[in-house]
C-alpha cells in the first residue's frame, strides 16, 4: 500500500544549520498492516510520517501509494487516501467550529466542498450515531465549539472523523502524547478498534513502548534517519516487551 | 435628529467594510489592509461608470469584480510569494492609489444629474427615509448571501482555514486557494461600501479611503465584544452583530461631533474610541 524507495531528506542543505533527517529509507507497508515506529527524539520518525502525508517532500527517492506515484502531490491532494491524527489535539480539529461542522468537513475529505448546505437532519442523526459509539455522552453536544472539549475527547473525536469518509491509510503521530493516562488508553483502544473494523493501513508513532508492544503487527525502530530494527510476522508475535526496552539501552 | 439619521445611513453604507473585515480578520485570521485602496476603487469605478452613463445595472457587478481582483492580488502576494499579509496589503493599497487616480483622471468626481441607487425607486417622499429603506433591503440581501455562503460546505471549509490550517489541509483543502478567495470576497464587499458611499454622498474622491480600515475594525471589534458577552456561536447572529457594530460606530462618531468636538480631530477620536473598545474588556477582566 505504501512504498518508500531510496528516501533521503536534508533540511537547509549547504547551510550552517543543515540537518540530515532521513538517509536511504526503503519501506514497504502492505495493505492492512499496522506499523508502529519507535525512536528517540530527532530520529526522523515524524519526518518519515510527514513524507508519507505529503507535508514534506523528499530530497531524493519516491513515494508510492498503491500503484500511484505521489512523490510530488501535496498533502491536501493525498488526503484522498490518507487521514491523519496529530500529536497536538488542537491540530486535528478546528476549535471555534462546532463538533458538527468539524465532522461535516471530515465527511468531505475526499470530496469537493461545494456551495450546497450539507448539514441536514439525516446527517445530524448519522453523526450522533457515530459519536455515541464512544460512550462519552458527546452526541448531545454536537453544536458546541470543539474547543470546549478536553484534549482526550477531541483526540477521540478526531479518530472518529478519519473514518467519516473513505479512508485507506491512517497516520497517527503520537496521538496520546498530550493526554493523561486514562484518556490515552481510551484513544489508543478507539484507534485499534477503528483500524481493525475498517481494515486500515496504519502507521503509529509513539514514545510509549507499552503501546508499541500492545498494538500493531509490525515494529520499526529509527535512529539518525535510518530504520535499524524491523520486526514483523512471526518475530513480532514472539517479541517480548523487554526486548523493546533493550533497544533503547 | 437628521444628523443621526445620516449617521445611521452611513453606518449601513459601511456594512460592506464591516463584513469584509470580519471575513479577512475573524474568519481567515489575516490582517488585511488592502481595504483603503479597494474601498476607493469601488467608489471610483462607480463614479466613472455613472458619469459616463453606462447602464446602472452593470455598475455593481463591475465594482464587485474590481474589488475581488484587488483582494485576490493581495492573496496571491501573501500565499504564493510568502510575503507577510500586512505588507502584501500595503503594497496593493499603495499601487491602487495610482490606479484609482488613473481611472478617474482627476482627484474627485461629482455625480451630477446621474441616476443612482438612491433615486432608482421612490418608496417615500423624504429622500433620507427613501435611502434608508433602499439601504436596508440592500444590506439584508448581502447579509443573507454571506450568511448562506458561510453555512455551505464551502463556507465551513472557509471558516476552518483560518481556525486550524493543519486540520483543513489534512482534509483536502488547498488553503492558499482558499485564502485568495477569502481576500477577494472581503475586498469585493469593501468595494461595495465604496459603491454605496459614493452614490450616497454624490461624489467619489481620491482620499475617501484614507484610514477607512479603522471603520471596519471598529465594527468588527464592537461586534466581537458583543459576541463574547453573549457567547454567540450562530453564524447569522455574528453577522448581524457586526452590522450593528458598523452602525453603532457611526452613531458614536456623530455623537462626538454633535457635542462640539472639532471635526479636524475626528480621526483622533476614532482611534481613541477603537482603543477604548479593544482595551475595556481586557481591563475589566484583569480586575476580576
Amino acid at each position: 500500500m505504501i512504498d518508500l524507495k531510496g528516501i533521503h531528506k536534508t533540511f537547509n542543505r549547504g547551510k550552517a544549520n543543515e540537518v540530515i533527517a532521513l538517509t536511504g529509507i526503503d519501506l514497504h507497508v502492505a495493505k492492512g498492516e499496522f506499523v508502529v515506529i519507535v525512536g528517540s527524539n530527532g530520529s526522523g520518525k515524524s519526518t518519515l510520517l510527514n513524507m508519507v502525508a505529503g507535508s514534506i517532500f523528499p530530497s531524493e527517492g519516491t513515494v508510492n501509494l498503491g500503484d500511484k506515484d505521489v512523490t510530488s502531490l501535496p498533502d491536501y491532494e493525498r488526503s484522498r487516501w490518507i487521514a491523519r491524527v496529530f500529536q497536538n489535539p488542537l491540530s486535528g480539529t478546528a476549535p471555534d467550529l462546532s463538533i458538527l461542522d468539524n465532522f461535516r468537513l471530515a465527511s468531505l475529505r475526499t470530496h469537493k466542498k461545494g456551495l450546497g448546505i450539507g448539514i441536514d437532519k439525516a446527517y445530524i442523526q448519522s453523526v450522533k450515531e457515530v459519536i455515541s459509539s464512544l460512550e462519552m455522552g458527546l452526541e448531545n453536544k454536537i453544536h458546541q465549539p470543539m474547543g470546549t472539549l478536553s484534549g482526550g475527547q477531541r483526540q477521540a473525536l478526531t479518530l472518529l472523523m478519519t473514518v467519516m469518509d473513505k479512508c485507506e491509510v491512517l497516520l497517527l503521530d503520537e496521538p496520546t502524547a498530550a493526554l493523561d493516562p486514562r484518556s490515552a488508553d481510551v484513544v489508543m483502544k478507539t484507534a485499534d478498534k477503528l483500524i481493525k473494523d475498517y481494515q486500515l493501513t496504519s502507521i503509529l508513532i509513539t514514545h510509549n513502548l507499552k503501546d508499541a508492544f500492545t498494538y500493531g503487527n509490525r515494529i520499526l525502530q529509527m535512529t539518525e534517519g535510518k530504520i535499524i530494527h524491523d520486526v514483523t510476522g512471526e518475530a513480532r508475535k514472539t517479541i517480548k516487551q523487554n526486548d523493546l526496552f533493550e533497544w533503547f539501552a | 435628529m437628521d444628523f443621526f439619521l445620516t449617521a445611521l445611513l452611513q453606518g449601513l453604507c459601511f456594512s460592506g467594510i464591516g463584513l469584509g473585515i470580519y471575513i479577512s480578520m475573524k474568519i481567515f485570521n489575516i490582517p488585511d489592509i488592502t481595504t483603503d485602496g479597494s474601498y476607493t476603487l469601488g467608489g471610483v469605478v462607480t463614479a466613472i461608470m455613472l458619469t459616463n452613463h453606462l447602464p446602472s445595472y452593470l455598475v455593481l457587478p463591475a465594482v464587485v469584480v474590481a474589488g475581488a481582483i484587488a483582494g485576490a492580488l493581495t492573496g496571491l502576494i501573501h500565499t504564493k510569494l510568502k510575503i507577510n499579509a500586512l505588507l502584501a496589503g500595503i503594497l496593493v493599497m499603495t499601487a491602487l492609489y495610482s490606479i484609482n487616480l488613473t481611472i478617474m483622471g482627476r482627484s474627485d468626481l461629482p455625480l451630477v444629474n446621474t441616476p443612482t441607487l438612491f433615486n432608482l425607486v421612490n418608496i417615500t417622499a423624504d429622500p433620507n427615509q427613501n435611502s434608508f429603506w433602499i439601504l436596508i433591503v440592500f444590506v439584508v440581501f448581502i447579509t443573507l448571501l454571506i450568511g448562506y455562503l458561510l453555512k455551505t460546505d464551502f463556507g465551513i471549509a472557509m471558516r476552518a482555514t483560518g481556525n486550524s490550517e493543519s486540520m483543513i489541509k489534512a482534509l483536502g483543502v488547498n488553503t492558499d486557494r482558499m485564502k485568495i478567495i477569502g481576500l477577494a470576497l472581503a475586498n469585493a464587499l469593501t468595494a461595495v461600501s465604496g459603491y454605496l458611499i459614493t452614490q450616497f454622498q454624490g461624489f467619489a474622491d481620491m482620499n475617501m479611503g484614507i484610514g477607512i480600515v479603522i471603520v471596519g475594525l471598529g465594527s468588527v471589534i464592537i461586534g466581537e465584544t458583543l459576541i463574547n458577552w453573549f457567547s454567540i456561536t450562530s453564524v447569522w447572529l455574528s453577522l448581524a452583530v457586526v452590522l450593528l457594530g458598523a452602525v453603532v460606530f457611526q452613531l458614536v462618531l456623530a455623537l462626538t461631533l454633535s457635542i462640539g468636538v472639532d471635526a479636524n480631530l475626528l480621526k483622533l477620536v476614532t482611534a481613541v474610541f477603537v482603543l477604548l473598545i479593544v482595551s475595556l474588556p481586557k481591563i475589566s477582566f484583569q480586575k476580576s
